[in-house]
């Protein structure tokens, strides 16, 4: 398994891809925290006369963070999408299905590599609000709540991301899929017209996600992430069994 | 003497169709088993069912007495497989490639080095390791496949067409290695070349519409009675009047004015070729076919077509 997971890390740090997407990320990121900074320091004199005025983190940090989920769902399918269904594609399946190596220990080691460069992202993201601790002060507590969420995301879209990479050998579908699949939970609750506990707002991905950005970190939501990954993780490894039985 | 290969009444179905039809074979240590077929007949998916790369409908395999549906792991810790297309990663270097696969096949780090080396030498890539899989030539990628299925020193080794994209003095050069291999290790190839498979298999398996229609071993190599010739002729005869010739049995196949007949056991070729000169047929060629293996193979895989 360790094999596994260090050649995928290897590959996938040693293409351009991943790179390019870091770099494209943390590009429009940065774009958008100036922005909002910008407009934070124009609006900040007014606000300061108001009783329990909203400060830097909820008027800078948080919208940040929104937009960052929202970009890295957008970027992390990219990353995922060749993890399967480029070695069904190339025929170096064959390899690891004829190996000592379970459908599980495969799957498992693809997921921590995939892991370990959203956990590059996450980095880089959460270096942009930390840098204003330089100038000022921030509320840690609700910034903490806020990069949980982002990287229970992160995890949850990786975890989608390579099931569905799992289902076909052209990875440009892979791609679309995992989109169409991260998009649709995201919006599911647009539909719903019932209160917090109608079932499209327990589905949905952006509710639970903007719950956790208040600062708010409820079991109920970090349930949800570590659910929806075991789900997809364990999807993934039925399917590469099948893999075996049905190609 | 125990068999590394034990697989009993293996069948595989893709939907409705039939890939593989109650196959029953056995591989001993030392030996070369050659399976041949036309395209189609069932030889790689009987090796991926073999490499536990695919599952069988139905049918038991055991590799040295594990058995490869109970204990996967630990049967396939002793094989090696090359699949029809070379498994492998373009953008890794050949090195790298090696020491991955040896990773996954449970190599110990200690002797990953000594494994790699060995591999590398016994498959002539000493001068490749540092240069990306990606640009090395079809030839050389076949190399790379071949060395990570004996990275691990298994006691079966799985070739599926091993010798397809080589050019001559690779394919001497690999032939000469399975044969190596052979003395060491159980090996079971595919292949629809049939010098290939005269002259490093010492058992031949024929497999057709995924049934094993014929199984024997081959001797070293001395050729077998002789009984078909191609023949020449100017003045071609009717099909009729050759086929009418004393000794003659059968007409297998026709170019132009060159026929391909076969003869009763006893006839000697100065008796075919004097009788053909007697009639005025103006004989111009007299070939014996070398391949009494190929006489087999069309016999069997096309003989309602031939007859």
């Amino acid at each position: 398994m360790g094999a596994i997971f260090i050649k995928e890390l290897r590959c996938m740090l040693l293409s351009p891809l991943a790179w390019s997407l870091l770099a494209v990320l943390q590009l429009l990121l940065a774009w958008l925290f100036l922005v909002q900074l910008e407009q934070y320091l124009e609006i900040q004199p007014r606000i300061a006369v108001l009783e329990n005025a909203p400060g830097v983190t909820q008027l800078v940090v948080i919208p940040l963070l929104d937009s960052a989920a929202v970009i890295a769902m957008l970027l992390i399918p990219l990353l995922s999408m060749g993890l399967l269904s480029r070695e069904y594609q190339s025929g170096t399946i064959h390899l690891l299905l004829s190996a000592p190596v379970g459908a599980g220990q495969i799957i498992l080691a693809k997921y921590l590599a995939l892991l370990i460069v959203a956990a590059i992202m996450l980095i880089l993201i959460a270096a942009m609000p930390l840098s204003l601790l330089l100038g000022t002060g921030l509320d840690l507590g609700t910034l903490l709540a806020g990069l949980l969420a982002l990287a229970l995301s992160l995890a949850a879209f990786a975890a989608l991301g390579l099931c569905i990479s799992g289902l076909t050998p052209q990875p440009a579908v892979a791609a679309i899929i995992s989109y169409g699949a991260l998009l649709l939970l995201w919006l599911i609750n647009l539909a719903g017209s019932g209160g917090e506990n109608s079932l499209l707002e327990m589905l949905s991905l952006s509710h639970h996600f903007r719950r956790m950005l208040t600062g708010l970190v409820t079991s109920e939501d970090i349930a949800y992430f570590v659910l929806l990954v075991l789900v997809c993780l364990s999807l993934a490894i039925h399917r590469l069994d099948g893999v075996r039985r049905w190609s | 003497m125990k068999p590394l290969i034990r697989a009993i009444g293996l069948s595989r179905y893709f939907g409705n169709t039939c890939a593989l039809n109650n196959l029953t074979l056995e591989l001993y240590p030392g030996e070369v088993l050659g399976l041949l077929g036309p395209n189609g007949a069932g030889k790689s998916t009987t090796l991926r069912i073999l490499s536990g790369s695919l599952a069988a409908t139905s049918g038991q395999v055991d590799i040295d007495g594990t058995n490869l549906q109970e204990h996967p792991n630990e049967a396939k810790r002793k094989l090696g497989y090359l699949p029809d297309t070379p498994p492998l990663y373009p953008e890794l270097k050949v090195d790298e490639y090696l020491r991955f696969c040896a990773a996954l096949r449970s190599v110990p780090s200690t002797s990953l080095v000594d494994a790699i080396a060995r591999a590398k030498l016994r498959t002539g890539l000493m001068e490749q390791g540092t240069r990306l899989i990606g640009q090395l030539s079809k030839g050389y990628q076949q190399r790379v496949g071949i060395a990570q299925a004996i990275i691990h020193d298994p006691r079966v080794v799985i070739l599926d067409e091993p010798t397809s994209g080589l050019d001559p003095n690779q394919l001497i050069e690999i032939r000469r290695l399975i044969r190596e291999l052979g003395h060491l290790h159980g090996v079971i190839l595919s292949s629809h070349i049939l010098p290939e498979i005269q002259s490093v298999c010492s058992r031949v398996m024929i497999l057709h519409d995924g049934r094993p229609v014929y199984s024997d071993t081959l001797g070293s190599g001395e050729p077998a009675t002789q009984t078909w010739f191609w023949v020449g002729f100017g003045n071609p005869p009717t099909l009729e009047a050759l086929a009418a010739l004393p000794g003659v049995s059968k007409i297998i196949d026709q170019q132009g004015n060159r026929f391909c007949v076969e003869t009763d056991d006893a006839l000697e070729p100065e008796e075919l070729s004097k009788q053909i000169v007697a009639r005025g047929w103006g004989l111009r060629e007299l070939t014996p076919v070398q391949q009494s293996l190929e006489q087999i193979f069309t016999r069997l895989t096309c003989g309602e077509a031939a007859s």
